[in-house]
C-alpha cells in the first residue's frame, strides 16, 4: 500500500498487451457472416446529383448490399452542432470527397472494384476552395454570407489608443495551413443492427458518447437500443473525435439493410483525403504599443476555414479567439473571429484546437512589434507579461501564481540562448549555414470553453468488487495519452490501495456513464477529478457503514467491500462535475473566466537552415512549463515530446496540396511527418505548482505542446536568416523562393 | 480467378512453426499473417510501405509485410511481434518499452519492437545516430520517438546486466 503513486512512471496499465501485439484494434476483430463496407463519394466538389449507374455488368450487383440517402431510417445528419452535415448526400454534394453510396460485400477486392466503377453524374455549381474566396463572397456556399460562425471579444475601449500620442502601430498578417493528425490507426468500424436488437457498434474513437448520440438520430431509437464499444485506439489527436460517427453511422446503415455485421476500415488514402484535418487560418494583427514598450491596444481578425459543414468549427474558433491575445496584459483588445464555409471536406478538431493557430500568428507578430521598437523579443514580452491578479482579453482575472518571467530564466538558461544568440550572429557572418534560436511564450486553457463543462454534467462512476479490486466507470479513452494508467493512479492513491487493484473498464455506453469527449486537454483535469472523488465516495460509503475506519489496511479495505457488497448489494458510487467556485462566464458577451486553469509555457527552437539546400534542421528544442502536479512524468513529458514532434511537422514538413477541394497528396509517401532520423533532441522540464480543483493538483497538458513549436521555429529561422516569413507550413520549396527573392 | 484454381501452396515457418498455407500468389505477407493465421499484431498503417507498422522479420531480415507478395516468402523463417516474447519472459526491447514509455496508443509499437530487435541483432551497441536510422522506417506519431530512442537504451542495458 502507498500513498506516493501520483508523480511516480508507474507502468502503463495496458503496456504489455501493447508491446506484445496483443492489443484489439477495430481491424483486428471480425464476425463470421461479416461483410465488409466501402463508401462512393462525391466526384465533384459541389453540385446537384444527377444520376448514379451500375454499369459494370462483371460485377454481381445483386450480391450486394447498396445504401443511399432514401434508406436512411431516422435524421440523415451526423448530429454534432448545427447538424447541417448529411450521412449520404441526397440531391447536393458540397465537397468532392461527399459520401452518396455505401456498398457492402463479403469479398472486400470485389467490393473495391465495385465501388470504383460506380458511376455518379453531377451537375456542377461554382465552387470555394479558399477562405479568401469565401469571406469575399465570390459565392454563396453556406447559409446567408458563408460564415458559419463568429464571435466578438471586447476588453476596454481599443478605438481609443490609435489615435493616442506617442503610439507605436504595427500591423501583420498571418497564415497558417491544414494538417492532417496522421494517428497510425485508420479510422474504422464494425457495427450489428436491426430493429429488434438496435445498433451495436465497435470503433476506434475518442468519444463513444458522441457517436452513441449520432446513432439515435440516424436511426430514431431510444438510447438503450444503441450501444457503442471503444476498441484499442491507435492515435486520435482530434482526427477521432468526431469522423467515427459518420464511419460508425455508415456501418450501420449497411448492417441494418444487410442483416449481417458490417466492417468498414479506410485506407490511408481514404482517410487523409476524406476524414478531417486541422482548420487553415488568416490572422490579421494591429497592435498599439507605447514607446517604452508596454502594450496598449490589440485588435485581432481572425478566420478559420471550416470546410464544407460547420461540424465543430465554432468550437475550433471559439478556443483560437481565446487564445490569440496570450498570454499578456493588455487593457484594450478587441478580437473578431470568423469561421467560413469552403468546399474541402469539413475541418475539425486536431491538438490544439484552433489555438496553435492563433498563438502561431501572435508570436510571430509580437517579434516583429518587438523590432519596431527597437527592442528585443524577450525584453518586449518581459515588459508584458500577465501576472496574478491582471486580465485576459476575456476579462478572466489569472488568480494563479503564474510568473512567465520565471520560466523564461529556465528555458534560457536550459538553452544557453543569450550567449547563442551571439554566437550564432557572429558565426553567421563566415558560415554558409546559418544558425538561428527563437523561442515562444504561451498558455493552454485546459477544460471545456466557458460553460462547456456545466453543460457537460460529466459522470464517472467506481464499482469495487468483493476481493477489493476497483474499476473505474468513464467513456473517457485511452487513446494513448495514458488514461488508463493516470485515472488508476488516482483510484488507487485516494482509496490507498495497490495501483495493481484498479481496472479501467473499457468504454461501452452499455456499461459507463458519460463521462464526456477525450479532448480539450480534459481528461486528467477534469474527468481525473471526478474519479478522484467518486474515489472519495467510496471510501465514505464504506466508513458511513462502520465497515472501515479512517485509517485501514488494504486487507481491511477488501473485507469491507466484500462485506458491504454481501449486505448491500454491488459496492458502486458516481460523481457528477461541480464547477470550481467562482468561475463566471457569460455566453452572450463573450467574457469571463474561459477556462478553470492554464497551462503556461516557454519554448525554445534552436535551428540551422542550409541555403543552398533550404532545408531547415531544428536542432535542439527546449519545452518548459507549468502544468499543475504532474501525475506520471514519464506519460506527461511523452505528451510533451509528442506535441512537439507533430508541431514541427505543422511548422516544416507537412503541406496538405489542394485541387480543387480534393487532398492530392493523401499518402505517406508525399504527406511528409517527421521520421526518427528528423527529431531533434526535445528536452522537457515541468515547473509544477499544484491546481486547487484539479486531481492531487494536476492541470490540462495534451494540447499545449503543439502551441509553441511552430512560432519558436520561425522566430528561429528569422534569426538566422533575417527573413521575416509569416506562414506555414515552410517547406525548403518555399524558402528557396523567399530567400531567392531575397537575392534579387 | 476461382479458389479452386487461384490458390497456390507456400511452406514457411513462422514464429518457429512450420506453415503449409494454400493463398493467392500476389496475396500480400501482410494479410495472410492477419487473416490466415490470425496473427494480428502486426499492423497495416499506410499499405505502401512507408510507415512500417507492419514490419516482421524475413530470415532475420526487416521487412514491410504489405509489400511481400507470399509467394516470396516460400521456405523462408518469418518473425512477427507474436514471435518476439517467449512463454511469460518479454523480450528486453518490450521490457524498455514499457519502462521508458515508448509506447502510447500501441499501433506502431509492434512493428518498432521488431526494428528494435533487428537493430540490437545487428549492432549490439548502436550509438544515436544508429538507432535513429535504424528506426527511421517506422513512423510514430505519439511520442516525438524520444522515448523510443530511451528504450533502445535501456534494453541494451537490460542485455548487458543478463549477459
Amino acid at each position: 500500500m502507498t500513498d506516493t503513486l501520483v508523480g511516480k512512471p508507474v507502468p502503463r496499465k495496458e503496456g504489455r498487451r501493447k508491446v506484445t501485439g496483443q492489443s484489439r484494434y477495430i481491424d483486428d476483430m471480425s464476425f463470421p457472416d461479416m461483410l465488409y463496407g466501402a463508401t462512393v463519394r462525391s466526384p465533384a466538389p459541389r453540385g446537384r446529383i444527377r444520376n448514379i449507374s451500375f454499369t459494370d455488368d462483371s460485377i454481381p450487383w445483386g450480391e450486394f448490399t447498396i445504401v443511399t440517402a432514401r434508406d436512411v431510417p431516422g435524421a440523415n445528419y451526423v448530429a454534432l452542432i448545427l447538424n447541417d452535415q448529411p450521412y449520404l448526400a441526397g440531391e447536393f454534394v458540397n465537397h468532392p470527397e461527399e459520401p452518396i453510396l455505401l456498398l457492402a460485400h463479403r469479398d472486400k477486392y470485389l467490393l473495391e472494384k465495385a465501388r470504383r466503377s460506380v458511376r455518379v453524374e453531377v451537375e456542377p455549381l461554382p465552387a470555394l476552395f479558399s477562405l479568401d474566396d469565401s469571406l469575399n463572397k465570390k459565392e454563396i456556399i453556406w447559409g446567408e454570407d458563408n460564415v458559419f460562425k463568429t464571435f466578438h471579444v471586447e476588453k476596454g475601449n481599443v478605438d481609443e489608443v490609435w489615435a493616442k500620442a506617442d503610439v507605436v502601430i504595427v500591423e501583420g498578417e498571418y497564415r497558417t495551413g491544414a494538417q492532417e493528425q496522421l494517428y497510425i490507426e485508420n479510422n474504422g468500424a464494425i457495427a450489428i443492427a436491426n430493429a429488434q436488437e438496435g445498433v451495436t457498434v465497435w470503433g476506434s474513437m475518442q468519444c463513444p458518447y458522441y457517436v452513441h448520440k449520432a446513432l439515435l438520430k440516424l436511426f430514431n431509437l431510444p438510447d438503450e437500443k444503441v450501444r457503442v464499444i471503444q476498441m484499442e485506439t491507435g492515435g486520435g489527436f482530434g482526427g477521432k473525435e468526431e469522423y467515427p460517427s459518420m464511419i460508425a453511422g455508415h456501418a450501420a446503415l449497411l448492417a441494418w439493410k444487410s442483416g449481417k455485421p458490417v466492417k468498414i476500415i479506410y485506407d490511408r488514402a481514404e482517410d487523409m483525403s476524406a476524414t478531417t484535418k486541422r482548420h487553415p487560418s488568416l490572422t490579421k494583427h494591429r497592435t498599439a504599443v507605447t514607446r517604452d514598450g508596454k502594450l496598449l491596444g490589440m485588435e485581432i481578425d481572425f478566420v478559420v476555414d471550416g470546410g464544407a459543414y460547420a461540424t465543430l468549427s465554432s468550437v475550433v474558433l471559439s478556443r483560437g479567439t481565446i487564445h490569440a491575445a496570450g498570454p499578456y496584459n493588455c487593457p484594450n483588445v478587441r478580437i473578431r473571429s470568423r469561421a467560413v464555409a469552403t468546399n474541402v471536406p469539413p475541418h475539425g478538431a486536431f491538438r490544439g484546437f484552433g489555438a496553435p493557430q492563433s498563438i502561431f500568428a501572435l508570436e510571430r507578430h509580437l517579434n516583429k512589434v518587438a523590432a519596431t521598437l527597437g527592442l528585443s523579443a524577450e525584453e518586449f514580452r518581459r515588459r508584458n507579461f500577465i501576472r496574478e491578479g491582471e486580465t485576459t482579453a476575456t476579462g478572466q482575472v489569472i488568480r494563479e501564481k503564474v510568473d512567465l518571467g520565471k520560466l523564461l530564466d529556465r528555458a534560457f538558461e536550459l538553452t544557453d540562448y543569450h550567449a547563442k544568440l551571439e554566437r550564432f550572429a557572429a558565426g553567421n557572418v563566415v558560415s554558409r549555414k546559418k544558425k538561428g534560436i527563437g523561442f515562444a511564450t504561451f498558455m493552454h486553457g485546459a477544460g471545456f470553453t466557458g460553460s462547456g463543462e456545466k453543460y457537460l454534467e460529466s459522470v464517472v462512476g467506481l464499482e469495487a468488487t468483493a476481493e477489493g479490486r476497483v474499476r473505474v466507470l468513464a467513456a473517457s479513452t485511452e487513446i494513448g495519452q495514458g488514461t488508463n494508467t493516470v485515472f488508476s493512479q488516482i483510484a488507487a492513491e485516494t482509496l490507498g490501495i495497490d495501483y495493481e487493484l484498479i481496472e479501467v473498464s473499457q468504454p461501452d455506453t452499455a456499461h459507463v456513464p458519460n463521462s464526456g469527449p477525450t479532448v480539450a486537454s480534459r481528461t486528467s483535469m477534469i474527468v481525473g477529478k471526478l474519479v478522484e472523488s467518486a474515489a472519495l465516495a467510496l471510501k465514505q460509503t464504506l466508513v458511513g457503514h462502520s465497515l472501515l475506519s479512517e485509517e485501514y489496511t488494504q486487507e481491511d479495505f477488501r473485507k469491507a467491500c466484500a462485506q458491504y457488497i454481501e449486505e448491500h448489494g454491488p459496492l458502486k458510487t458516481f460523481s457528477k462535475y461541480q464547477a470550481p467556485p467562482g468561475i463566471e462566464w457569460d455566453d452572450e458577451k463573450y467574457r469571463g473566466d474561459a477556462y478553470g486553469a492554464f497551462a503556461w509555457a516557454v519554448y525554445v527552437a534552436e535551428v540551422t537552415v542550409d541555403p543552398l539546400t533550404y532545408e531547415t534542421r531544428v536542432d535542439d528544442f527546449v519545452a518548459v512549463q507549468e502544468v499543475g502536479r504532474v501525475i506520471h512524468p514519464v506519460l506527461a513529458a511523452g505528451q510533451i515530446e509528442g506535441g512537439v514532434a507533430q508541431a514541427i511537422g505543422y511548422a516544416l514538413y507537412e503541406q496538405v496540396v489542394w485541387q480543387d477541394g480534393r487532398m492530392i497528396n493523401n499518402q505517406m509517401t508525399n504527406y511528409i511527418m517527421p521520421t526518427a532520423a528528423d527529431i531533434p533532441p526535445i528536452r522537457v522540464f515541468f515547473a509544477e505548482q499544484p491546481y486547487a480543483y484539479g486531481p492531487k493538483g494536476a492541470k490540462g497538458i495534451g494540447e499545449l505542446p503543439m502551441d509553441g513549436p511552430a512560432p519558436a521555429i520561425l522566430n528561429a529561422i528569422e534569426n538566422a536568416t533575417a527573413l521575416s516569413i509569416n506562414y506555414i507550413p515552410l517547406l525548403p520549396e518555399s524558402l528557396m523562393q523567399e530567400m531567392e527573392v531575397e537575392h534579387v | 480467378m476461382s479458389e479452386a484454381t487461384g490458390k497456390v501452396g507456400v511452406r514457411c515457418s513462422v514464429n518457429g512453426e512450420e506453415q503449409r498455407l494454400q493463398v493467392y500468389p500476389m496475396a500480400r505477407l501482410l494479410d495472410v499473417l492477419r487473416e490466415e493465421l490470425h496473427l494480428t499484431g502486426t499492423k497495416e498503417g499506410c499499405g505502401e510501405g512507408e510507415c512500417g507498422a507492419c514490419s516482421v522479420l524475413i530470415d532475420g531480415v526487416l521487412v514491410n509485410s504489405c509489400l511481400v507478395p507470399v509467394l516470396q516468402i516460400e521456405g523462408a523463417e518469418i518473425k512477427t511481434i507474436e514471435g518476439i516474447a517467449t512463454d511469460e519472459q518479454l523480450h528486453a526491447v518490450q521490457e524498455a518499452f514499457i519502462a521508458c514509455g515508448g509506447a502510447q496508443c500501441g499501433i506502431c509499437t509492434p512493428g518498432m519492437v521488431i526494428a528494435a530487435v533487428n537493430l540490437l541483432e545487428r549492432v549490439p551497441e548502436p550509438d544515436e545516430a544508429a538507432i535513429r536510422n535504424g528506426l527511421a522506417g517506422n513512423l510514430c506519431r505519439c511520442t516525438g520517438y524520444i522515448k523510443i530512442f530511451e528504450a533502445v537504451v535501456r534494453a541494451c542495458q537490460l542485455n548487458g546486466e543478463k549477459a
